[in-house]
C-alpha cells in the first residue's frame, strides 16, 4: 500500500483553506462593476397575472434594470428544459408543460419567479422590488397528493387533466396476481414519505458575466455539475454554444441533490449580464432556498406483499402517488419511477414484483432528487412493509429477513424490476450489525427503561441502492436525455507534479483527497504534488457532475482508465532510455525498472523525457504525458448494509430520543475510510431529520410554505442524535477494476426506516402498530393516545 | 447615508463606511472583504456567521456594522498566526470535522468561545452548546470529536 495510497484515512487536503476561512464559494466571489439581481416570486400559489407594473421600481434609487418574463420571451429565450422522459403505461408521452425563467402570464407556486431588480446594491434591489405592482387574479390551488387527484381538482396545468404527469408501470402485474391468489397471507401497509426541504448550508447563488469584445459568456454558479448546465442552459435556454459558454462551480457549500438541477436564476443573471452589459450577481436568502431550491421525497403509498406460511416472500404489488411540483424539474421524472421502483426488490428474492406509479402536478415548490432520490422511498417503504410482516406473521424481523434474502452464491441477480445486482452478503451486514447494537441484550434494556417509565424500541432496516447512474445506453433507454459516463484528465507535469482534471465536482466529499490518493498508488507521486481540479468548464474537457453516489464508481474510474494510459506510455519512454522492450518493464513504486534488472529510471524521469524529447523515441511516440479518459460503466453498482436503531419515547411527552444507531455498509473498496465513515454520518442524521424532525408544511387553502424557515422547518441538531457507531463488511464491485460502489447515500437511505421500525417496536406493546413520519412529539403522543382509547 | 464605523479587526484597525442598516456580516463580507465569514441563513438559526466580537462569540447577521465600533473583532480569518494554524482548526482537520466547509468558520469560532469558557468540555456540553451552530454534511459526529480534541490541544498548549 503506498503512503497516502488506497485505503489510508488521509487527511484532506482541502481542508487547510476552509478551516482559514479562505474557501471560495460563490457568493464569495464579486466581478467588477456588478451588479446585484434581486428576483420578485410570487406571494400566490395559483394566480393568473393580469399586468406588472415596474417603472416605480425602476426610478427607485440605484436600480439600472427591471425585467419579466416578457422581455426573456421578447428576446426568444426558452423554457428550463426537463432531462428525463416517462411514458405513460399506454406508451405515451408524460405531460411536459413548459418551464419558463420568469412567468408570463400566471404563477403556479408560492416561489415562481415574476420579475428581476438589477441595482448597484442587494439592499437597493430588494426596496425596489417591494415597487412593483403585480396584478394578480387568485385561482385555487393544489398543493397535497389527495387533493390533486380528488376528482374536482383545480388543474395546474390545463393540458394535464387530474394533474396527472403520468401513469406509469413495472414489472409482471399478472404473475404477482397469480402469486397473490396463491398466497397464505398477505400483509399490507400505507406509508407516506415525507416531503423534505434540502437546506445545503450554503444557499445558492450565481454570477452571470458576458464580454462584449469576445462574445464571451461565464456564469459561476453553486452547482453539482457545470458541464451539464453549460449544456442545459447553452442548448434549451439562452442558446450559447458550449465554447462561447464557461460555466464554474467553485467551491460550493453542500448540495444533496438540489444543486443537480438547472435553476431559472442561472439562466436570468447570464441573460441579463448581456442585456446590461454589467456583470449580475444573485445570492438567495434561506427563506428564497425555501422556496425555490427543488424539494425532495413526498410520495403516498399503498403496498401489498403476499407470503407463504413460511414466511417466504411470494410477490409485492405497489401503488405510489407522487407529487412533483407545480413543473418538471431537471431529473424529476426519474426520480419515482426508474430511482424508486427498480428498487423495490431490496436485498429480497421476491419473485414478482409490480408497481405503479401516478405522478401529479401541485402548485407547490417542483420536487426532484433528494439525498438518495427514489432510494429511500423504496427502502422506507419496503422495509416497513417487511417489519410489519415480521411482526404480524410472528416470524420475527430477523428470521424473516434472513429467510429472504438474496443468496450471496446466487449473484448475478436478476431482480423482476430491471435491475441485475453484482455482487453482495445481506446477512453479513446484518450479522455485523445485530452484534454492534447488540441486539442481543435489548429485552435487558427495554426493561430497564420500563422501570423508568419509558417505551424502549429497537429497528432494523436493510438496503440496496443502485449507485453511478449509469450505464449511458441503459439510461437512455429508460428515458434519460443525456449520457451518463465521466471524464477523468491526468497532466503529468514536466517535473513530475500530477494535475488531475475531473468531470465530478466535491461539494463535501473530499474529492481533491480521494482522487489524489488514486494518483500516488498508481504512479507513487507524492500526494502534495497533485493537486485536483474541478467545477470548471473551461479547465476541465467534459463532465457529467456528482450525485447518486458516481464520483468515484463512475468518476473516479475515468481517472483509473487515464492513469492506465499514463502508465502504459510511460512504460515506452522508459523502455526507451533503458534500451529495453516495453514488456520488460515494471512500474512500480514511482520507479520504472526492466524486469530482472537494478537498471531503471524514476518517473520524474520519464516526465521529463516527455516534455524535453532530446532522447526519445520520436518516430513512434508523441511527446508529452497527458491523457484523458471517457468511462461508461457496464452497470450501476450496487452498496447495500444493514441500519439498527434504538430509540426510547417518553410516552407523557411523546419525545423520541435515538439512544443508538449502528450502520453496517457495503461500499466495495474504500479508497478513504475517513471520508467515508464522515458520509455515512451525515446521511445518517440526514435520515434520523426525516424520520423525527423534517416535516415541510403547506397550508392547504392558501398553498403558502408553512415550514419557510429554519425557525419553522426542523433540522437535526448536535444534540438531537446520538454519536453513531459505523462498520463496513466489503464484497467488492465485480465490474470495475477498483470493486468500489459508492457510499455518499446510503445513510439517507437505510437511517429513515431503521428509525421508524425502532418507534413502532417500542409502541407495539401498547397496541399502536404505525406512526406517521416525520414522528414528531405531537404524533407520537397522540398516536400512544389513541391507542389507549 | 452612510456611517463610518471602525473597529479592530484580527488586530488591526479598519474604517468602514456602512449603511446605518448594515450588518456586521455584511461589512466583513462586502465591504471588508472577510469571506470565510459565511451567511446561511436569515433567521439567526445556523451559526455560520460567527465571529468573537470582545471576546465573546457572537452571530454577526445578528448585530449591526455600527454596534462594532470600537470593537475588537476577530474572525476566522485571525486565527492562524503567521501560517500556523490554531489548534482548533487543526483538530478540524484531524479530525475530518468539516465536509463541505460552509458551516466551520461558525463552528471553529463558536468552539472556542466554548473552551473559553469551560477548557475540558464532555460530549454533552459541546452538542449541548452547538444548538446554534448548524452542519448538514457532517452529522455533528466528528466536529464534535474535533472540539475535544481542540480543547484537549488547547489546554496542554
Ligand atoms: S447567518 Fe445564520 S445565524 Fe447568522
Ligand atoms: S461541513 Fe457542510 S455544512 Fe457543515
Amino acid at each position: 500500500m503506498a503512503e497516502n495510497g488506497i485505503g489510508v484515512a488521509v487527511r484532506r487536503k482541502e481542508d487547510r483553506r476552509f478551516i482559514t476561512g479562505a474557501g471560495r464559494y460563490t457568493d464569495d466571489i464579486n466581478r467588477p462593476d456588478q451588479l446585484y439581481a434581486y428576483i420578485l416570486r410570487s406571494p400566490l400559489a395559483h394566480a393568473r397575472i393580469n399586468a406588472i407594473e415596474t417603472a416605480a421600481a425602476l426610478a427607485a434609487p440605484g436600480v439600472v434594470a427591471v425585467f419579466t418574463g416578457a422581455d426573456m420571451a421578447a428576446d426568444g429565450v426558452g423554457g428550463l428544459p426537463c432531462g428525463w422522459g416517462v411514458a405513460n403505461k399506454d406508451g405515451s408521452p408524460m405531460v411536459e408543460p413548459t418551464h419558463p425563467c420568469m412567468v408570463v402570464d400566471r404563477v403556479r407556486y408560492v416561489g415562481d419567479q415574476v420579475a428581476t431588480v438589477l441595482a448597484r446594491t442587494r439592499a437597493a434591489a430588494k426596496d425596489a422590488a417591494e415597487l412593483i405592482e403585480v396584478d394578480y387574479e387568485e385561482l385555487p390551488s393544489v398543493t397535497d397528493i389527495h387533493s390533486a387527484t380528488a376528482d374536482d381538482a383545480p388543474l395546474v396545468w390545463d393540458e394535464a387533466p387530474g394533474n396527472v404527469c403520468y401513469d406509469w408501470a413495472i414489472g409482471d402485474a399478472r404473475a404477482v396476481d397469480a402469486a397473490f391468489e396463491k398466497a397464505d397471507r398477505v400483509v399490507s401497509i400505507d406509508v407516506v414519505n415525507n416531503r423534505l426541504i434540502p437546506n445545503a448550508m450554503e444557499p445558492r447563488a450565481a454570477i452571470g458575466e458576458y464580454d462584449e469584445a469576445t462574445g464571451d459568456y461565464t456564469l459561476y454558479t453553486t452547482s453539482q455539475n457545470p458541464h451539464v448546465i453549460r449544456l442545459l442552459m447553452g442548448a434549451y435556454v439562452l442558446g450559447i454554444p458550449e465554447h462561447k459558454l464557461r460555466v464554474v462551480a467553485p467551491d460550493v457549500g453542500g448540495g444533496f441533490g438540489s444543486k443537480i438541477f438547472h435553476y431559472a436564476e442561472e439562466a436570468i443573471v447570464t441573460w441579463a449580464a448581456k442585456r446590461v452589459g454589467r456583470p449580475v450577481k444573485w445570492t438567495a436568502d434561506r427563506s428564497e432556498s425555501f422556496i425555490s431550491d427543488a424539494h425532495g421525497r413526498d410520495h403516498v403509498s399503498h403496498a401489498e406483499l403476499a407470503l407463504s406460511d413460511e414466511g417466504d416472500f411470494l410477490a409485492l404489488r405497489v401503488r405510489t402517488r407522487a407529487n412533483l411540483g407545480a413543473y418538471l424539474s431537471t431529473f424529476a421524472p426519474s426520480v419515482p419511477t426508474y430511482l424508486y421502483a427498480t428498487l423495490l426488490a431490496g436485498t429480497y428474492k421476491t419473485p414478482a414484483i409490480y408497481a405503479e406509479v401516478k405522478s401529479v402536478f401541485t402548485n407547490t415548490v417542483p420536487v426532484d432528487a433528494y439525498r438518495g432520490a427514489g432510494r429511500p422511498e423504496a427502502s422506507y417503504l419496503l422495509e416497513r412493509l417487511v417489519d410489519k410482516a415480521a411482526r404480524v406473521t410472528g416470524i420475527g424481523p430477523i428470521e424473516l429477513r434472513r429467510r429472504n434474502f438474496i443468496d450471496p452464491d446466487s449473484f448475478p441477480y436478476q431482480t423482476p424490476v430491471a435491475l441485475e445486482y453484482d455482487t453482495g452478503d445481506y446477512d453479513a451486514c446484518l450479522a455485523k450489525a445485530l452484534e454492534i447494537a447488540d441486539y442481543a441484550g435489548f429485552d435487558r434494556r427495554r426493561k430497564e427503561s420500563a422501570e423508568r417509565g419509558k417505551l424502549r424500541g429497537i429497528g432494523i432496516a436493510t438496503y440496496i441502492e443502485a449507485c453511478g447512474i449509469a450505464p449511458s445506453n441503459v439510461a437512455g433507454a429508460l428515458g434519460a436525455r443525456a449520457g451518463l459516463y465521466e471524464v477523468g484528465t491526468i497532466r503529468v507535469n514536466p517535473t513530475g507534479s500530477v494535475t488531475v482534471l475531473t468531470g465530478s465536482h466535491s461539494h463535501g466529499q473530499g474529492h481533491e483527497t480521494t482522487f489524489a490518493q488514486l494518483v500516488t498508488e498508481a504512479l507513487g507521486v507524492d500526494i502534495d504534488n497533485v493537486d485536483v481540479v474541478h467545477g470548471d468548464t473551461a479547465k476541465i474537457p467534459f463532465g457529467m457532475g456528482t450525485y447518486g453516489s458516481r464520483s468515484l464508481a463512475v468518476g473516479g474510474m475515468a481517472l483509473m482508465a487515464a492513469l492506465d494510459k499514463v502508465k502504459a506510455k510511460s512504460k515506452k519512454i522508459a523502455a526507451h532510455l533503458l534500451e529495453a522492450s516495453d514488456e520488460d518493464i515494471e512500474f512500480k513504486d514511482g520507479k520504472l525498472t526492466v524486469a530482472g534488472t537494478d537498471r531503471s529510471v524514476s518517473f520524474g524521469e520519464v516526465a521529463l523525457a516527455a516534455y524535453v524529447p532530446h532522447n526519445y523515441p520520436l518516430d513512434i511516440l508523441e511527446p508529452g504525458l497527458e491523457e484523458t479518459a471517457f468511462y461508461d460503466p457496464k452497470n450501476f453498482t450496487f452498496p447495500a448494509g444493514c441500519h439498527i436503531a434504538e430509540v426510547e419515547i417518553d410516552p407523557d411527552t411523546g419525545v423520541t430520543e435515538v439512544l443508538n444507531f449502528v450502520a453496517a455498509d457495503d461500499f466495495g473498496r474504500i479508497v478513504n475510510p475517513m471520508i467515508v465513515e464522515g458520509q455515512v454520518h451525515g446521511g445518517v442524521v440526514q435520515g434520523i431529520g426525516q424520520a423525527l424532525y423534517e416535516q415541510c408544511v403547506y397550508d392547504p387553502e392558501s398553498g403558502q410554505l408553512l415550514t419557510g424557515s429554519m425557525m419553522d422547518y426542523c433540522m437535526p441538531k448536535a444534540d438531537n442524535v446520538p454519536r453513531l457507531e459505523v462498520a463496513t463488511n466489503t464484497t467488492l464491485c465485480t465490474h470495475n477494476a477498483l470493486g468500489v460502489k459508492g457510499a455518499g447515500e446510503a445513510g439517507a437511505i437505510g437511517a429513515t426506516p431503521a428509525v421508524i421500525n425502532a418507534v413502532v417496536d417500542a409502541l407495539s406493546g401498547i397496541g399502536v402498530d404505525d406512526v406517521p413520519i416525520p414522528a414528531t412529539p405531537e404524533r407520537v403522543w397522540q398516536a400512544i393516545r389513541q391507542a389507549a382509547a | 447615508m452612510t456611517v463610518t464605523v471602525s473597529f479592530v479587526l484580527n488586530g488591526e484597525d479598519v474604517s468602514v463606511d456602512v449603511e446605518p442598516r448594515t450588518l456586521l456580516v455584511e461589512a466583513l463580507r462586502d465591504r471588508l472583504r472577510r469571506t470565510g465569514t459565511h451567511v446561511g441563513c436569515d433567521t439567526s438559526q445556523c451559526g455560520a456567521c460567527v465571529v468573537h466580537v470582545d471576546g465573546r462569540s457572537v452571530k454577526s447577521c445578528s448585530m449591526l456594522a455600527v454596534q462594532a465600533e470600537g470593537a475588537e473583532v476577530v474572525t476566522i480569518e485571525g486565527l492562524a498566526k503567521g501560517g500556523r494554524l490554531h489548534p482548533m482548526q487543526e483538530a478540524f482537520r484531524e479530525h475530518h470535522g468539516l465536509q463541505c466547509g460552509f458551516c466551520t468558520p461558525g463552528m471553529i469560532m463558536s468552539a472556542l468561545d466554548l473552551v473559553s469558557q469551560n477548557p475540558d468540555p464532555d460530549e454533552n456540553q459541546i452538542r449541548h452548546w452547538l444548538e446554534g451552530n448548524l452542519c448538514r454534511c457532517t452529522g455533528y459526529q466528528n466536529i464534535v470529536r474535533a472540539i475535544k480534541a481542540g480543547a484537549q490541544a488547547m489546554r496542554s498548549a
